[in-house]
């Protein structure tokens, strides 16, 4: 019986580090096959650099670099307002016989597949740039627009959560001192859940950042230096997921060294992120 | 009396609720969309007929077999891998550096784009352990996809059991793992379903991952060890190659059905569960 559960407990804590050593082995793969080429190619050629012609052994990935934050500070401009008016909305707004159908909405907002939303994009957005802004269509624009709704879940639950950590006390303090409810919301309420909010905003960050297949869908993937919101571009997570089905040899240790970029750019993202909800935790 | 703040107020009022139907309005849209031009095309023998010509005719029978298998693997191994670890963490320790190690380690892999996730599965499971674009390589990354989301949901169902129900088994005589399995886990079940739930859902739903490890097969799976296609990634092909626009509709609302259907059964599980709380 003793022995029994002396098994049990180690099995568990072996189970229990299995996130752990996921997350080692993907970062010791990526990093096995990426930093071979990003050594021959050398460290700076390769983040700054602005060619990307594979066959011609020409790696450079600066303009994925610079598309990929374009698309996320342009996908905040949405989702930020648009997010903190859901969480508004949901925590003080809401009138109790809208909030059951709304909470599921925005539940499923989550659950829809990313794909559905890369079509949306596809079919509305699309047409709607071209014919009425010019260019392409397939769009910087279209990009930071489809990501600014798919963050949204991450912004809305994390900031909500954050709201609802206050204590009541906050909200009728201010009340009780002759503070309008907006007021109170504002001046009080969003200030107090400031760190938690901004860790939504940051996830939401890395949320954006890392989309792959809708991001396929909708930016037009050509490699070059972003210069207007209406041209289409390619991202450091677009370039993998679109020759990694080909690529071979140097070609595909450039995309693995490419996937090494993105994951230093997301692991800063979500550490930032963790540590300020911690912050406010404790 | 001051009354420019209420008229600060008045015009927020408006932009919040602005800003909250404008985000159901625009995901009505397109799900309507979607759905008004792909449920014609829905009859049961595009359910039970494979793929024709790349896709151009015939059903999507083949990628729902994908579909579900992808997702058996991945809900098979990452289930007891998710429940262990929350087990672990409220029953076997205490607050200490190892466990705030392992939240932080979840917390990070969650992180993880799937992009990265499906760069991993290539070179780990479809190349090094030489299980090629399979059914078991693209489960096993789903599995590591979705190990956060099943320890959270998990942690959060076993922290809600009152604390005296382990003292009654404990009080019984009950050893530690008895009280996990007889007392603690089946009253958390409720919360780990809805965890499972919102797997598959995402399971379904993954494109990016499951491309680089179970690849783009139309061919009928015959194993764990056949490449296949899922239905998401099949849409995505039809759609993003302009292989027949009627067909990526076809699919993208069956997709929307089966992600509507399995929310709205995680949905009721929890309520049942709050229910079954208070």
């Amino acid at each position: 019986m003793q022995l029994q559960e002396k098994i049990i407990e180690k099995v568990l804590l072996l189970i229990a580090f299995s996130s752990i050593i996921i997350l080692t082995l993907i970062t010791f793969f990526i990093f096995e096959e990426g930093i071979p080429l990003i050594l021959n190619v050398g460290l700076k050629a390769f983040l700054l650099g602005e060619k990307w012609i594979p066959s011609k052994g020409f790696f450079g990935i600066f303009p994925m670099i610079a598309s990929s934050f374009w698309v996320t500070f342009g996908s905040l401009l949405l989702g930020i307002p648009l997010g903190l008016a859901c969480t508004i909305f949901l925590s003080e707004f809401i009138p109790p016989f809208i909030a059951t159908l709304f909470r599921p909405a925005i539940q499923l907002l989550a659950a829809i597949p990313s794909v559905i939303y890369g079509f949306g994009g596809l079919i509305f957005l699309v047409p709607l740039i071209r014919n009425h802004l010019g260019g392409p269509g397939l769009s910087i624009l279209a990009g930071s627009l489809v990501l600014g709704f798919m963050t949204l879940p991450t912004i809305i639950t994390i900031s909500e959560d954050a709201l609802k950590a206050l204590p009541p006390s906050y909200k009728a303090g201010a009340l009780a001192l002759g503070a309008t409810h907006w007021q109170t919301i504002w001046r009080v309420l969003i200030p107090a859940a400031r760190s938690g909010i901004v860790a939504s905003v940051i996830l939401g960050m890395g949320r954006a950042m890392g989309e792959t297949m809708a991001m396929i869908m909708i930016l037009g993937n050509a490699v070059r230096m972003p210069v207007s919101f209406l041209d289409s571009a390619r991202t450091l997570t677009t370039n993998i997921g679109i020759e990694m089905g080909y690529a071979s040899g140097d070609h595909r240790q450039a995309l693995f060294a490419t996937g090494i970029v993105l994951f230093f750019i997301i692991m800063a993202l979500n550490t930032l992120a963790i540590f300020l909800s911690k912050r406010r935790a404790s | 009396m001051n009354r420019r703040r209420y008229v600060t107020q008045g015009i927020a009022t408006i932009f919040i609720w602005t800003g909250a139907l404008l985000t159901i309005a625009v995901m009505l849209l397109i799900l309507f969309q979607i759905l008004k031009e792909g449920l014609p095309v829905l009859r049961l023998s595009f359910f039970l007929e494979s793929p024709k010509e790349m896709g151009r005719e015939g059903g999507i029978f083949s990628t729902l077999i994908g579909t579900a298998t992808l997702t058996l693997v991945a809900i098979v191994v990452g289930a007891p891998l998710g429940v262990g670890t929350a087990v672990f963490l409220r029953e076997y320790t205490r607050e200490s550096k190892m466990s705030r190690m392992i939240r932080f380690g979840t917390d990070c892999l969650a992180g993880v784009p799937s992009i990265i996730f499906g760069l991993f599965g290539f070179v780990f499971f479809v190349i090094k352990l030489n299980l090629g674009w399979s059914i078991l390589s693209g489960g096993l990354t789903l599995a590591a996809m979705i190990l956060p989301t099943i320890i959270s949901t998990a942690e959060e169902s076993i922290k809600a059991i009152p604390y005296s129900y382990r003292e009654v088994s404990y009080s019984l005589g009950g050893t530690k793992w008895q009280t996990v399995t007889r007392v603690v886990l089946p009253s958390a079940l409720p919360g780990i379903f809805t965890g499972i739930l919102l797997s598959v859902g995402r399971s379904i739903g993954e494109t990016a991952a499951v491309i680089l490890t179970a690849g783009s097969s139309l061919v009928m799976p015959t194993s764990l060890f056949s490449p296949i296609r899922t239905m998401s990634v099949h849409f995505y092909i039809l759609a993003r190659e302009g292989i027949s626009m009627k067909m990526a509709y076809g699919t993208g609302a069956a997709l929307i059905l089966f992600v509507l259907m399995i929310n709205m059964m995680a949905q009721w599980a929890i309520n049942r569960y709050i229910r079954r709380r208070t």
